[in-house]
């Protein structure tokens, strides 16, 4: 596992950073959207924003699992294990701490008495469906197109067991569609979010391939270059994006070519073919309504559907009040812009999904760049007191 | 093997099947059963004249100077890991709260809370590791206690020790005594027993050849003291929550901040792959058989010198000073050159999902 020191050069990191100084025109703004959470994670775990110059601005998309799930879905499994006490509710851990309607969260249903698991994959899920053989096992799948094949075989490993009491509750998503969704409000609307080009998500772009981002260019005029988890490959992959952007192209460039490929996994894309339809929309946090934007299970595989199987209904919720993560998740606000940031709602006690994942902005900013917001506070308070000083 | 001590072997085997028998209920009710198990487990394994006075406490004149005691509770599972189990982790783990103190142990006591039908096979092994790890530190456990609960009620086994130490002469550490100025030393690579006991973990089991680092510091301490001897002014061990937690903890007690520098950092790169694949930071990974110092700007390089002739401390290093910060906070310059904070770590240490 050498290669994971070369990406982190010192050296080579301060080369990059000059040659983004001296290209960057100094004449001009760059606000580049890093789609993914993992991308947002590295960015401030690397202080790579301290090596930008000021007129490189990052902002930091909806691409975290756990942030974009809408706080009706999760009501969903909340009431699913409240109801069914027959049920086992298998969860990736970050998401039993989201807080859903009037702030519940699945650890205080686990709490009260409702069956709720962690567990680290789909496997660990139906492990517990054989332990468990006279209980309903219920998954909770999120993610984007990285965890969506996983769940896929997990759906055809309990079908070739003949598992019967393992079910999926799928909210699987997909990358290109919120992509689309952020480019597709109109300029007029104050909803719009200025982004010159896109960082593209390194582990989903393994699976769907680097053709997905075509329509980003091509319909839209903007640069998209997909990168690597590692602050090398982030500073690159901006420095990439800016000579495109000098340049006048709009282009779909691959900067994580060490693992992502035109055209992605294609035996992983077949078997997600197989297993999952497309819903005709689902919501987003944030972004609201997307259309052909999430997963659900095929007909031929609907007797794994965990929504059908227990009845589930969507009612779409309000989140916490004053909790600003929809409009962290357009990239239209910073984590420092909600008033609760780090004041009521830090990582222990979590108003809003964005402060819950590691992948989330909030938590990012929170856990990594606290002292940066520190020093904005005392100048803000300088600059407020000679104001008045000057006022007086 | 002497003709007397086959004999021995053979009544122990016939009095308590240590091959295929389990803990009942009878092993905690302080009748022949319990007897049975302390003589022919516990006493064998420990054996030491202290504890041999089989009185239920045990006697010893008091040493001259400063005392140390400490007490703590093991609850782990898995019960066995590569590089130890939680019968040589129960005693590093109190030896060494005493060697940070700055002592040298001397006494250690241990309660077991065991599970009915744990098997005695693993009991014994989990008994043999203390007291290896017990001669190793050069510590006796001299005195003990055990109680068995309902299938069900334990984990296997729980341990408690508690040990008793004298402060080496001329050595005063404590953790408000960190000063703007002073270094930070860490004795080895950090973040192994976290990936080591992780890796066991069922779901994620990749492949790795990780021992946990877990092992007695006491002698690597009293090094340590003989060369830097006052100008050591911290010592704390960074089990839970790893570096990060112990470094912050030890920030806000002496109200100053930390600057780290992350290339200094020693991490294996079988821990750094692990911690990439399963977005971790090696800063938040727990450690056993590791510990941080803080000493005077003046020791640091002769300190460091001294601690890599040990061989506990080959992969020291230097990664850090204590600065002035009214925030407190502990500070990274980042292998690229950026900065950020190195935090607490925040609720359960979890493997990413994107
Ligand atoms: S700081 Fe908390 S409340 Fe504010 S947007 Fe982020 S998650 Fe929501």
């Amino acid at each position: 596992m050498k290669y994971v020191d070369e990406f982190r050069d010192g050296e080579r990191a301060r080369g990059l950073a000059r040659a983004l100084h001296a290209e960057a025109d100094p004449g001009r703004h760059y606000r580049l959207m890093e789609f993914c959470g993992g991308h947002t994670h590295a960015v401030f775990r690397y202080g790579v924003p301290d090596l930008l110059p000021d007129n490189i601005e990052l902002i930091h998309g909806p691409g975290c699992p756990v942030c974009v799930l809408p706080i009706g879905r999760l009501d969903m499994a909340i009431r699913l294990v409240e109801k069914h006490p027959e049920v086992i509710l298998a969860s990736y851990g970050d998401m039993l701490r989201v807080p859903g309607s009037g702030r519940r969260t699945l650890l205080q249903a686990r709490a009260d008495g409702a069956d709720v698991r962690m567990v680290y994959s789909v496997s660990d899920a139906l492990a517990l469906a054989r332990a468990n053989p006279e209980r309903q096992m219920v998954f909770f799948g999120i993610g984007f197109e990285t965890t969506t094949p996983p769940t896929a075989l997990g759906i055809l490993e309990a079908r070739r067991s003949g598992l019967e009491n393992f079910s999926v509750f799928c909210n699987h998503v997909l990358t290109p569609a919120a992509m689309g969704a952020i480019l597709d409000v109109p300029e007029t609307s104050a909803e719009t979010v200025d982004i010159d080009g896109f960082i593209g998500p390194s582990h989903v772009s393994v699976i769907i391939g680097s053709g997905a981002y075509r329509f980003c260019a091509d319909a839209h005029h903007k640069p998209v270059v997909i990168a690597g988890f590692e602050p090398l490959d982030v500073l690159q992959s901006l420095l990439m994006l800016v000579r495109q952007l000098n340049e006048g192209r709009a282009e779909v460039e691959n900067q994580y070519i060490r693992a992502v490929t035109p055209t992605g996994n294609e035996r992983a894309q077949a078997i997600v073919d197989d297993v999952f339809t497309l819903r005709d929309s689902f919501e987003w946090r944030g972004l609201g309504q997307i259309p052909h934007s999430a997963l659900g299970l095929s007909p031929d595989y609907a007797e794994f559907d965990a929504e059908r199987r227990f009845d589930m209904a969507y009612v779409a919720a309000e989140g916490t009040k004053g909790c600003e993560c929809p409009a962290v998740l357009r990239g239209a606000k910073k984590p420092v812009d909600c008033k609760l940031f780090a004041t009521a709602c830090t990582p222990e006690n979590p108003l809003g999904s964005c402060m819950v994942s590691d992948e989330g902005a909030c938590a990012a900013y929170f856990t990594y760049g606290r002292f940066r917001q520190d020093a904005l506070e005392r100048q803000q308070a300088q600059r407020q007191a000679h104001r008045e000083a000057r006022e007086q | 093997m002497t003709a007397g001590e086959f004999k021995a072997g053979q009544r122990q085997a016939r009095r308590l099947d240590l091959r295929s028998g389990r803990v009942e209920m009878n092993h905690g009710a302080g009748g022949r059963a319990m007897a049975d198990l302390v003589d022919l487990l516990f006493r064998q394994a420990f054996d030491n004249p202290l504890l041999n006075q089989a009185n239920d406490q045990a006697r010893f004149s008091a040493p001259q100077g400063d005392m140390v005691m400490t007490t703590d509770s093991f609850v782990i599972s898995p019960l066995f890991f590569p590089g130890g189990n939680i019968g040589s982790l129960a005693v590093h783990g109190t030896v060494n709260d005493l060697a940070m103190g700055g002592a040298e142990p001397l006494y250690l006591s241990a309660g077991f809370i065991l599970e009915e039908g744990l098997p005695l096979a693993d009991l014994a092994r989990i008994v043999e590791a203390m007291a290896a790890a017990a001669r190793e530190a050069g510590v006796q456990i001299v005195t003990g206690d055990t109680k068995v609960v309902e299938r069900g009620k334990g984990d296997g086994v729980f341990i408690n020790t508690t040990g008793v130490g004298r402060v080496l002469p001329g050595i005063r550490v404590s953790g408000e005594l960190a000063r703007p100025g002073d270094r930070v030393l860490v004795s080895g690579t950090i973040g192994d027993h976290g990936v080591a006991v992780m890796s066991q973990r069922q779901g994620l089991a990749f492949a790795t050849e990780l021992l946990s680092d877990s092992a007695a510091l006491n002698g690597l301490v009293a090094t340590m003291a003989e060369c830097a001897g006052p100008s050591l002014r911290v010592l704390r061990d960074p089990t839970r929550g790893g570096v990060a937690a112990t470094l912050n903890e030890l920030a806000h007690q002496s109200a100053v901040g930390v600057q780290l520098h992350e290339s200094a950092l020693p991490v294996r790169t079988e821990v750094r792959g692990a911690c990439e694949l399963l977005g971790l930071d090696p800063l938040t990974v727990a450690n056993e058989g590791k510990l941080l110092a803080i000493c005077e700007a003046s020791v640091a390089e002769p300190l460091l010198a001294a601690m890599q002739q040990h061989p506990l401390g080959v992969n020291a290093a230097i990664i850090g000073e204590v600065i002035e910060d009214p925030l407190q906070l502990v500070r990274m310059t980042t292998a690229i050159g950026g900065e950020r904070v190195v935090d607490w770590l925040h609720g359960e240490q979890l493997p990413r999902i994107c």
